[in-house]
């Protein structure tokens, strides 16, 4: 047990890792998800097309083969990108699928009296959705957004497999070296609650500030 | 005709577009089309520019031996994929009647291990298993080290559903089942339960794909599942590209399927 006070700094920057891991790969989600979710409902079919095989594929594929294709396939096709840049990558690519499906849905929840609205005054798709839809949309989708901060965060401890250090990696390192699973992996499992809970209190906090009551 | 017939959910954000509007439309199809078109043209230019579309690398997978390897490693993935699910299936409901218990010894355990296991990674709990495991003195066959995590953490998935199915049942049918002078835990499993689950037709698909996704961790504990199988293949014959390409197509293929039956399974019956 004292070993593991000892070496408490390693699982810290392991956690560090985790955190940037997450916070660099949610806005990639977020914001390509939101190019794919504005195309997904776009009057132009072959943006819909697009968007629709690229939300298929990676929500139907699983996180860690997209992440190890990233990491050891990508580099065949002439891209390297350094380990760490690529596991955002990977996770920024998956989550993406989400957040479209998310704007999709959220788009979905907008009272339809209000786009009747916007259109009666004059405004074409790109106002109705700019002026109108999304800022409402992202305003009601905090929750299930911070849901994929969440996940996203989760899903970062599969980085582990493809051999960075964040958390999960630290843990597993810290127990090849010193043989003391139960601490180890319970303090990661204590850092991991951490950033949830954490997460959880700042999305309730966001969503009593601009949330709409309906 | 309507433009967006597709998509009812967006039905309303454009207007049936006026003859200006079709020009535009049809504008910006040709322009959409052209720059995805450039797209796949620029990406299938640069492979065949780092000389991955040789013929040489894709033609392992045109043989019998290397697909039966690969197929055989599906077969595996579904195996654990649909026994972890139906076992996730018994361990989440049983969790969720836990949480939902009105003795507080009963539901406050179940509330902290669905807490738990849900905000954990499981390659974490991969990893305890596994390494922490043997440290101990447990030993377990390979299935299990990847089932029993899969189990308990889409358990706790599952066994949110299932709590929020009950949450939305209506009041009313436990009141009137409580009325008939029925025990709480038949209310439960007579009256409850039956309801929801026809309620979560789909999320029970759902639940096999979130499985199947996960047994991929199979990769982590070298247990010969698809994307394991997809692992060894590639570096056999030195075609890492060729052949997570081909393995995720078949994930695809697989989990597109599943999501299609699901929503057939939400839409009401048409009686």
């Amino acid at each position: 047990m004292s070993i593991l006070f000892d070496h408490l700094g390693e699982l810290g920057t392991g956690l560090l890792t985790t955190l940037e891991l997450s916070v660099l790969a949610f806005p990639l989600a977020v914001l390509l998800g939101t190019v794919l979710g504005v195309c997904r409902v776009s009057p132009v079919p072959p943006l819909r097309a697009v968007a629709t095989g690229y939300v298929h594929c990676f929500r139907n594929a699983p996180l860690l083969l997209i992440m190890v294709m990233v990491v050891f396939a990508l580099p065949y096709a002439g891209v390297t990108v350094p380990l760490f840049g690529s596991v955002v990558l990977g996770l920024g690519l998956y989550f993406a699928s989400y957040v479209c499906e998310t704007i999709r849905s959220g788009i979905a929840s907008i009272p339809i009296g209000q786009i009747e609205a916007a259109r009666a005054i004059g405004l074409g798709f790109g106002g109705v959705l700019r002026e109108v839809v999304l800022p409402q949309t992202f305003r009601s989708m905090v929750q299930p957004l911070g849901n994929i901060f969440i996940n996203t965060a989760l899903g970062s401890a599969l980085a582990a497999a493809v051999g960075v250090q964040e958390l999960t990696g630290s843990a597993r390192q810290f127990n090849l070296t010193y043989a003391q699973p139960v601490p180890s992996f319970v303090a990661a499992g204590i850092g991991y609650l951490l950033i949830t809970l954490t997460a959880g209190q700042i999305i309730g906090f966001i969503e009593r500030k601009v949330g709409i009551e309906r | 005709m309507t433009v967006n017939q597709a998509d009812p959910a967006t039905g309303a954000l454009f207007d049936e577009l006026g003859p200006r509007g079709r020009k535009r439309l049809r504008w910006a199809t040709v322009i959409a089309s052209i720059v995805v078109l450039g797209l796949v043209v620029a990406v299938i230019a640069q492979l065949a520019h780092v000389g991955q579309l040789a013929g040489r690398l894709w033609a392992p997978l045109g043989e019998w031996p290397y697909q039966r390897f690969l197929l055989g490693g599906l077969v595996t993935t579904l195996e654990i994929g649909l026994s972890a699910a139906a076992m996730s299936m018994v361990v989440g409901t049983a969790a969720a009647i836990g949480r939902l218990s009105g003795h507080r010894w009963v539901s406050l355990p179940c509330t902290a291990a669905i807490e738990l296991f849900r905000s954990i990674p499981l390659i974490l709990l991969v990893y305890f298993f596994l390494i922490g495991g043997p440290m101990v003195g447990i030993y377990l066959p390979p299935y299990w080290e990847l089932a029993i995590p899969i189990v308990l953490h889409a358990g706790s998935v599952f066994a949110e559903i299932v709590r929020a199915g009950v949450n939305s049942l209506d009041r009313g049918q436990t009141d009137a089942g409580l009325a008939l002078g029925l025990r709480r835990q038949q209310v439960l499993t007579l009256v409850v339960l039956p309801q929801v689950f026809r309620n979560l037709r789909p999320a029970l698909v759902s639940q096999l794909i979130r499985t199947l996704k996960e047994s991929s961790l199979g990769y982590v504990v070298s247990y010969p599942e698809l994307l394991n199988r997809g692992q060894v293949l590639g570096e056999y014959t030195a075609n890492f590209l060729q052949t997570y390409f081909v393995t995720a197509a078949i994930y695809i293929v697989i989990n597109f399927a599943l999501s299609r039956i699901a929503e057939l399974l939400d839409r009401p019956k048409s009686s």
